[in-house]
């Protein structure tokens, strides 16, 4: 279990080359951390040595998020393997090409299910995990194009929105289960995935992101909107009228 | 959904300090009853629950079963003649001693706190202001009766199976449930305590003066104000004291000398502001008026039993003060020999300018057999820290490679930070510990989530 000073001592990383989800895994391995388990669809990318420091044990798995039938088992078999699992984080996500998918419909198919479907069923085996143990924090990367979907990438946009949803109804179930869910909501951040697309306003990095997820965490959060000035942002943007919205410059 | 067993609840628990959360199943015994509640455990196990004193997590167990011993009518039982009470695990010492200070009797020690169980005082081995002479609670208890994971009852004593006693002084629960102890206790004349205060402007003062008096007196404990720095370092307040003569008391009072009433006087609300009421500035104007309304000198000095020894039980559920996120309380023993690492840790207390009001420097005579019990020869001090402050992690993950490294140690019934190599270090004889728990309960039903943390337990 995490200690008082929210130091935890098992950190699992899905998306385990996610640059965000590395840098939220960096803020919250602290010097009682004794070990960090990439889940990787393919370990070759993994790079565990940018994590290795004396008493943490870096792991690496083999995880895909579209094999759902795979993940209870893999969950269970972490916790047997490495003890309770303090905090996981669902990291995993593809932005995919909107003008592809408006070419060819199917290919949409993947994104979903990665982004929602496997997002889905290994938060409810990590949940399953964490109310077994009576203790654990679950990061699940959402992001603000789920708040309010854009023409720009509405199928992103809603497997966000549904994953968004998800966690905070599983917050609420696991809370008297002492387990506590937090959602993540970047705005744009200079990443791979969004590399050579034209930077929305408040754009941030991954280590800001990594910063603010990690206080929200340690605070108890169930939201955290990175930068925290969209949270603002999106009260506005929340209550536009569409035809106003859909005329925004927003990249 | 729910338990059969309607006195069972799922509960979300934390320690006294607020700072580690996690859900368990409640369940509400009597002795009868334990039995069927110890065969029913899950594969995490169970573990007893008394007054949730412990500011950490050893009285919690995260996805398994967190027991809780009701007492029968006979709960205690005072022998005058051999001068020992015998007293049911889930009796706290409050009732203890509204039981036998009339009566003419005080326990052999008390903590800070007299909402602990007896049974949590054996378990967690506690200590009080008057270790330096007389030990800590375990070196007064005569036999006890211990539930066994296998549900067979035994009796064990410091003559009786004293490896399986020693083990359950200070074993933290893990090696069964404690049922009942007889434990001695003290005659006392009066209900009071003739107290001399001593006010010190450094702490090399407050450390000359303590040791100078310790030979000559029951009870001693300072004070340390850790907002004070340069030449007023470790300035203090340094309270001794003994159980008062009906000579000392004044005439109103030797009319009963006997009398004890002890109540709260103060509950602090629910709604206390999430970043908590303590800061910098009400703790800086907190020491200095502590501090300022100390006399100088003052000897003889006639108190209560709560004002001296319970001073925080006077304020109900103080440990909201800190806020949503809780406190810990960092305390630690170094030997005599490492005087210097007290005094670092002083000083970086109070050069890192944290909000801490509750100190308590104390000397602790020679420890027990008990393997993991925390007393050894040495200083002691304890310090309550509010875990908000960004600066306290990496400052007592300092302090905890000095005190180790120098041979100190950390109390399990206040750690809420220690990592399992830590802990092996402090406690060296945890294998021989181990080997006893490996004997009386090998499928590995006792389990906390300090235990799990600790490596005490799989």
């Amino acid at each position: 279990m995490q200690n008082a000073l929210h130091e935890p001592q098992t950190v699992v990383l899905f998306g385990g080359t996610s640059e965000i989800g590395r840098a939220i895994a960096s803020e919250l391995i602290a010097p009682a951390t004794r070990t960090l388990v990439l889940a990787v669809r393919h370990p070759d990318d993994a790079h565990p040595e940018t994590f290795e420091r004396d008493g943490l044990d870096v792991v690496v798995e083999r995880f895909d998020a579209t094999e759902t039938d795979t993940h209870d088992a893999f969950v269970r078999r972490l916790a047997a393997a490495h003890g309770d699992l303090d905090v996981a984080i669902i990291a995993f996500g593809q932005l995919g090409d909107q003008a592809e998918f408006d070419a060819e419909p199917a290919r949409a198919a993947e994104v979903l299910t990665v982004n929602y479907t496997g997002a889905v069923v290994v938060g409810l085996a990590v949940g399953g995990q964490m109310r077994r143990q009576g203790h654990g924090r679950l990061v699940v990367l959402s992001s603000v194009a789920g708040e309010r979907t854009r023409a720009a990438n509405h199928v992103y946009g809603s497997s966000k929105a549904g994953l968004d949803a998800f966690a905070q109804g599983l917050g609420d179930a696991l809370r008297p289960h002492g387990v506590q869910v937090t959602a993540v909501r970047p705005g744009f951040v200079h990443t791979r995935m969004t590399r050579g697309m034209r930077a929305a306003p408040f754009a941030t990095t991954p280590r800001v992101v990594g910063e603010l997820a990690a206080d929200g965490v340690r605070a108890g959060r169930h939201t955290v909107w990175t930068p925290s000035v969209l949270r603002y942002v999106f009260m506005v943007l929340r209550h536009l009228p569409r035809r106003v919205f859909r005329r925004l410059p927003l990249g | 959904m729910f338990p059969a067993d309607p006195a069972a609840r799922r509960s979300v628990l934390s320690g006294f300090g607020r700072s580690t959360r996690s859900a368990a199943t409640l369940v509400e015994v009597d002795e009868r009853e334990l039995p069927a509640a110890i065969k029913s455990l899950p594969a995490r196990g169970g573990i007893m629950r008394g007054l949730g004193r412990s500011y950490g997590d050893p009285a919690q167990n995260g996805g398994g079963h967190v027991l809780r011993l009701r007492s029968g009518p006979d709960a205690m039982v005072l022998d005058p003649a051999a001068g020992t009470l015998t007293a049911s695990a889930g009796v706290s010492i409050d009732d203890v001693l509204r039981h036998v200070v009339p009566r003419g009797w005080f326990v052999p020690v008390t903590p800070g706190t007299r909402f602990v169980t007896v049974g949590g005082a054996i378990a967690s081995d506690i200590h009080g202001k008057n270790h330096h002479r007389d030990g800590s609670f375990g070196n007064h208890v005569r036999r006890l009766r211990l539930m066994q994971a296998d549900t067979t009852v035994v009796e064990v004593g410091p003559d009786r199976d004293a490896e399986l006693f020693w083990a359950t002084v200070g074993g933290m629960g893990l090696t069964g449930v404690i049922l009942d102890a007889t434990f001695d206790l003290l005659p006392i004349e009066t209900s009071r305590i003739a107290v001399d205060v001593y006010r010190c402007d450094h702490l090399d003062d407050v450390m000359s003066e303590m040791v100078a008096s310790e030979h000559d007196v029951r009870y001693s404990v300072a004070w340390i104000d850790l907002l004070a720095r340069g030449p007023r370092l470790g300035r203090g307040v340094l309270t001794n004291g003994g159980h008062a003569t009906i000579e000392q008391l004044g005439p109103d009072a030797a009319a009963d000398p006997l009398a004890y009433d002890a109540d709260q006087v103060v509950t602090v609300p629910p709604l206390v502001p999430p970043m908590g009421v303590i800061n910098r500035l009400s703790v800086s104007a907190f020491n200095e008026a502590w501090f300022r309304k100390a006399p100088r000198r003052r000897v003889g000095d006639v108190q209560r039993i709560p004002t001296y020894f319970h001073p925080l039980d006077l304020v109900g559920d103080w440990n909201r003060v800190y806020g949503r996120d809780g406190f810990v309380q960092y305390q630690f023993v170094v030997p005599n020999d490492a005087v210097e690492v007290l005094r670092t840790i002083i000083e970086r207390l109070a050069a890192a300018r944290l909000p801490i009001f509750m100190t308590v420097l104390k000397r602790f005579g020679p420890g027990n057999p008990a393997p993991l019990s925390f007393p050894l020869a040495g200083w002691q001090l304890a310090v309550d820290i509010g875990v908000r402050h960004r600066s306290v992690a990496p400052l007592l993950r300092g302090f905890d490679d000095l005190v180790l490294g120098a041979g100190g140690r950390h109390y399990l019934a206040k750690d809420a930070t220690l990592t399992a190599e830590q802990f092996r270090r402090g406690y060296p004889r945890l294998d021989e510990w181990r080997a006893v728990r490996d004997r009386v309960d090998p499928a590995g039903v006792w389990a906390s989530d300090q235990s799990r943390r600790l490596g005490l337990t799989g």
